[in-house]
């Protein structure tokens, strides 16, 4: 057994397997702060948008909805056979684009829980309706559904791994790729094993922090 | 992306193997999601009412799968069983169905899952409900039936309309391993032809017919469970007349 760790943890494939790691926590990075970034001004658009404008709002409910209702491997595979250019850059904004209609549907929910008094104290205090966004509702609702939002990091992180299929050098795809010389099924357990935990580490101290975050909400 | 959408003859093409290619591959997502939600649901209820149960080990067995499963990639899970379990059962060249692949892959990712929205749908109910029912004189049976699960239902409802939501999606990940399903097609088809948009875009008006349903269920179910119960008017003369 010891024999076969070694023979698959060489030095050389381990430095290949976590700069894999590397490269998914990357993706995963950009994808979130993308996302978030766009799933705010879906969200508002959609929350607040009235009068002359509210077919923006009914367009942004399409693309929710739509993006909602298919699956993230599709948009990746779809995109990264149409459009050319950088790989990672491709798959960052593939990711990215299925993300940030989630993440609007997220921050709606924190959006709508913002009552007008807000809005209306605001106006009574002479800020414009961008700095009230800015400076009173954005940072309320963040408070409110960080929890999801770090749900949401952590089924980014998992869906990076669909990048495999398009063959991206991230975690899953160099692990493949040394699994590929092994005809062993322990090794092949070890090597899922490996890959299992590296995964569930990162994911699970994300959701330790979600679970915290919790109670300190409920306790005060 | 959308080079070529509106080619008529590269929607010709598409319309010729549509029997061929999107049919089989639709009726196959369809049959995996069906039977898989069927046994994530039993995996689910098991383990939810392992999680809550008063015996220490099931709670732990419980939390150790749930952990286990939510906290890895769904696709990693579906690799390790395609090229893991073959091996475990005989050596030489056996292959597990695809079907089967996929239900178990998907069937176990949202177990876990709905175990967990079972465990917060009990857990939500506060136990003075039990303690009073028992002091109306209800037996247990009537307590869960007439009490108890009406509540539950409402709260895990919503829920699971979304875990079957994301179940039908993460059926996809057939495609990885060459597993019949729609996006497999999809995917053989578009790269045979090269006329990527048309099957990619067919492919996700395909998922939208199954999925646009469920999202509205979900939305329906959230609306609804949001209401505030009310009492059903006693009809007060038959009791009565049943005293007699």
């Amino acid at each position: 057994m010891l024999e076969l760790f070694h023979q698959i943890f060489t030095p050389a494939n381990v430095t290949f397997m976590l700069k894999g790691l590397r490269m998914t926590v990357m993706i995963a990075v950009l994808a979130t702060v993308i996302s978030t970034f766009f799933g705010t001004i879906l969200a508002l658009i959609r929350t607040y948008s009235s009068g002359k404008w509210k077919w923006a709002g009914g367009l942004v409910a399409a693309y929710t909805e739509f993006f909602r209702c298919t699956p993230n491997l599709l948009w990746i595979l779809w995109i990264y056979f149409t459009v050319k250019g950088n790989k990672v850059g491709v798959s960052v904004f593939a990711i990215s684009l299925f993300t940030s209609a989630v993440m609007a549907e997220i921050f709606r929910g924190g959006l709508n829980s913002i009552p007008m008094g807000q809005f209306e104290g605001a106006r009574s205090q002479g800020f414009s309706f961008v700095e009230t966004l800015i400076f009173i509702v954005l940072p309320q609702m963040y408070k409110k559904v960080l929890p999801a939002l770090l749900s949401q990091v952590i089924t980014i992180i998992k869906d990076t791994s669909f990048l495999k299929m398009v063959d991206v050098a991230e975690f899953m795809r160099n692990c493949s790729v040394v699994l590929g010389s092994i005809y062993d099924v322990r090794g092949m357990l070890l090597l899922f094993g490996f890959e299992a935990l590296c995964y569930f580490t990162i994911c699970f101290a994300l959701s330790c922090a979600v679970r915290g975050y919790q109670k300190t909400i409920v306790t005060g | 992306m959308i080079k070529g959408l509106f080619d008529a003859k590269r929607w010709n093409a598409l319309f010729q193997a549509f029997p061929e290619y999107y049919i089989p591959g639709f009726l196959m997502t369809l049959k995996i999601s069906l039977v898989g939600l069927a046994v994530a649901l039993v995996l689910g209820v098991i383990f939810g009412m392992f999680s809550t149960a008063k015996f220490k080990p099931l709670r732990i067995i419980s939390r150790i799968y749930v952990e286990f499963i939510q906290n890895t990639p769904l696709a990693l899970q579906v690799l390790c069983y395609y090229s893991v379990l073959p091996m475990i059962f005989s050596s030489s060249g056996f292959r597990i169905p695809k079907f089967v692949l996929g239900v178990i892959g998907v069937g176990v990712y949202h177990g876990a899952y709905i175990s967990e929205v079972i465990r917060t749908g009990i857990e939500a109910i506060p136990k003075g409900q039990s303690e009073a029912a028992s002091s109306q004189g209800f037996s247990y049976l009537e307590t869960m039936y007439h009490i108890i699960l009406p509540q539950t239902i409402k709260i895990i409802m919503p829920p699971l309309a979304n875990q079957a939501l994301n179940l039908v999606k993460n059926t996809s990940i057939l495609a990885m391993v060459a597993g019949m399903d729609l996006m497999y097609f999809t995917d053989s088809w578009g790269a045979d032809r090269g006329y990527f948009a048309q099957a990619y875009f067919t492919s996700a008006v395909m998922y939208f017919i199954i999925c646009f349903p469920l999202a509205r269920l979900a939305r329906y179910l959230e609306i609804r469970s949001m209401r505030l119960p009310v009492a059903k008017t006693l009809d007060i003369k038959a009791d009565e007349e049943a005293a007699c």
